[in-house]
């Protein structure tokens, strides 16, 4: 207690972000101790990391798959539930389910249903249209699809109901209009609907990249505790939970590095998102 | 008489008046095809875990309907597993969370409607900030705060961090802001000092967003998992989601219809909220736009 290097209790940290700041020029342990300053070691060491990158690459290719979809397929969706039709409450409100379970029970219930023994690799093989069944939980790039499958089908519900908004703001005239001119379903979907809800696009599509930056439970649920084969689907927090919060093996100032990194990706998604919306206003 | 039939007439349309048949098909069919890509998976995972003992719930042999529906896997659930302990740690960290963020998230969304006091905008460019930086890259030094304060495997550590988030502190004061003037210089003149008119003209104006902040509250406490992962290490204190992940992982074997069981046990809260509160859920979404 009387090592001065001991930091128990030492400071209030305001700012758990400038902490981490701190920490990662350490090699403080997570369950405390004595601890060295080390200067830029950590930095050094994971830019020489073959998992930090692979966790990296994960997380990146997370965002380029998930963010187009989830732009699009919500968008699509609320444009089949706008319409007020008998049932239509009814639809909506199922539609909007997954979102309401947590990511454990919907991480189990795919979990379920693409296991070998499950009912999409069951049906599939009545269907004759396979014969093996699919390794969706053991097959690391697959697991990391379904993953990315789980994250769609969860937030679905919920941009649903954003851009149901946004369309209200769509005015009728322009469809009706369009419609005179003889322009079919398709052309007024991208030349009145995409227009008009274009800036609630920009949005849902930065939500989504940060948002897949940060995906954790999906890769836990279908990938297991390791986070795939040999850890080969973690995705950064992930990585961060494993080389930082380990209570035996861990390394805390390792891991505010990896965090660091983490901010940096988001912090950069960020402001290209910016620079795009802006560029597209102009 | 013809005004009668007119009037009933729009009462009751007709599906003509929704547009043509043949479009009208391929909405409800493609209605359809979504209610099934969404909800199955969970109504599946709902019909599993009523089936009977001798029933399969994988494999070639299942059915999709349970043929002997029984209630054993749910009384299995409550026997074998501390059920009632995650539900109440759940329910503790969730009680604290709402208290703490309807407290905070009001009166520091109060302040910031107000124009006039010193360090308002650095208090402000503080709470934008805050919101920049995503929870996992602060988890780190998140753990080594709880580990300093002594509250690993405690569920106050689960809580503290979410004790207030600035997103509520937000949509508390578009609501504040919403209040007219007139009222509050009204409340004034009538001689009501400001926590006067804070308790009884600012909140009670303002409970729509009062009851988004603790939906959203509720739902984030209830739902979460890294943290807690993070957190807990026995099992007297696992929340709800951690004893079900837990359940699946373990190499003891449990019966799949008694995980099953379980995931609908911690979705009936949820589901109840949204139903007695719908309309305000959907507006918890529209809020979301204010995060960036």
């Amino acid at each position: 207690m009387d090592d001065p290097r001991d930091h128990r209790g030492d400071r209030v940290r305001v700012f758990p972000f400038l902490n981490t700041v701190v920490v990662s020029f350490t090699d403080a342990k997570p369950l405390g101790g004595a601890y060295d300053v080390v200067g830029l070691d950590n930095y050094r060491r994971m830019l020489g990391d073959p998992d930090f990158w692979l966790a990296t690459r994960n997380s990146l290719l997370y965002a380029l798959i998930v963010v187009p979809l989830m732009v699009l397929l919500p968008l699509l969706l609320a444009i089949l539930v706008e319409k007020n039709l008998p049932g239509i409450g009814f639809f909506r409100s199922a539609f909007y389910t997954p979102v309401l379970a947590s990511s454990v029970v919907v991480g189990l219930s795919w979990q379920w249903l693409l296991s070998d023994q499950g009912l999409v690799n069951t049906w599939l093989q009545k269907a004759h249209l396979i014969r093996e069944a699919i390794p969706f939980l053991s097959d690391s790039w697959l697991i990391l699809l379904s993953a990315m499958g789980l994250t769609l089908w969860k937030g679905l519900g919920w941009y649903m109901i954003f851009y149901l908004a946004a369309l209200g703001n769509v005015p009728r005239e322009l469809h009706e209009a369009a419609a005179v001119d003889g322009a079919g379903v398709v052309r007024r979907f991208w030349h009145v609907t995409v227009p008009g809800v274009r800036t609630s696009m920009m949005l849902v599509g930065t939500l989504t990249g940060i948002g897949s930056l940060r995906v954790f439970t999906e890769i836990y649920m279908l990938g297991g505790s390791t986070g795939g084969p040999g850890g080969a689907d973690r995705t950064l927090p992930f990585y961060i939970r494993d080389v930082g919060l380990d209570p035996l093996t861990g390394n805390a100032g390792y891991g505010a590095a990896v965090s660091v990194a983490l901010f940096a990706l988001t912090l950069g998604l960020t402001l290209l998102a910016q620079r795009l919306t802006k560029e597209d206003e102009a | 008489m013809t005004t009668a039939v007119d009037k009933r007439r729009r009462l009751m349309p007709r599906w003509r008046d929704y547009g043509r048949p043949r479009e009208l098909v391929v909405r409800y069919l493609l209605l359809v095809f979504v209610l099934f890509i969404t909800v199955g998976p969970l109504l599946w995972q709902l019909l599993s875990s009523l089936k009977g003992a001798g029933e399969d719930v994988f494999g070639a042999g299942a059915s999709l309907i349970p043929h002997h529906p029984s209630l054993r896997a749910y009384r299995e659930v409550f026997d074998q597993v501390p059920v009632w302990t995650y539900i109440r740690n759940s329910v503790f960290v969730a009680v604290l969370s709402i208290a703490s963020q309807l407290v905070f998230s009001t009166m520091a969304g109060y302040m910031l409607s107000k124009p006039g006091w010193k360090g308002r905008k650095l208090v402000w460019i503080v709470l934008l900030a805050s919101m920049m930086f995503p929870f996992e890259s602060i988890m780190v030094s998140l753990f080594l705060s709880i580990r300093d304060m002594g509250l690993v495997d405690n569920l106050v550590g689960v809580w503290l961090p979410g004790f207030v988030a600035a997103i509520n502190v937000l949509i508390m004061r578009a609501a504040f802001l919403a209040v007219p003037r007139e009222i509050e210089d009204a409340a004034m003149l009538d001689g009501a000092g400001e926590w006067k008119r804070f308790r009884y003209l600012y909140l009670p104006s303002a409970y729509g967003a009062i009851l988004v902040v603790t939906i959203n509250t509720f739902i984030s406490a209830w739902d979460d998992f890294l943290w807690p992962l993070i957190v807990l290490r026995t099992e007297d204190h696992f929340t709800l989601t951690l004893g079900l992940a837990r359940l699946q992982t373990s190499s003891f074997g449990y019966d799949q219809r008694m995980v099953m069981a379980g995931s609908v046990i911690s979705v009936i809260p949820v589901l109840v909220l949204f139903v007695i509160t719908q309309r305000w859920f959907y507006r918890g979404v529209s809020s979301g736009a204010v995060k960036l």
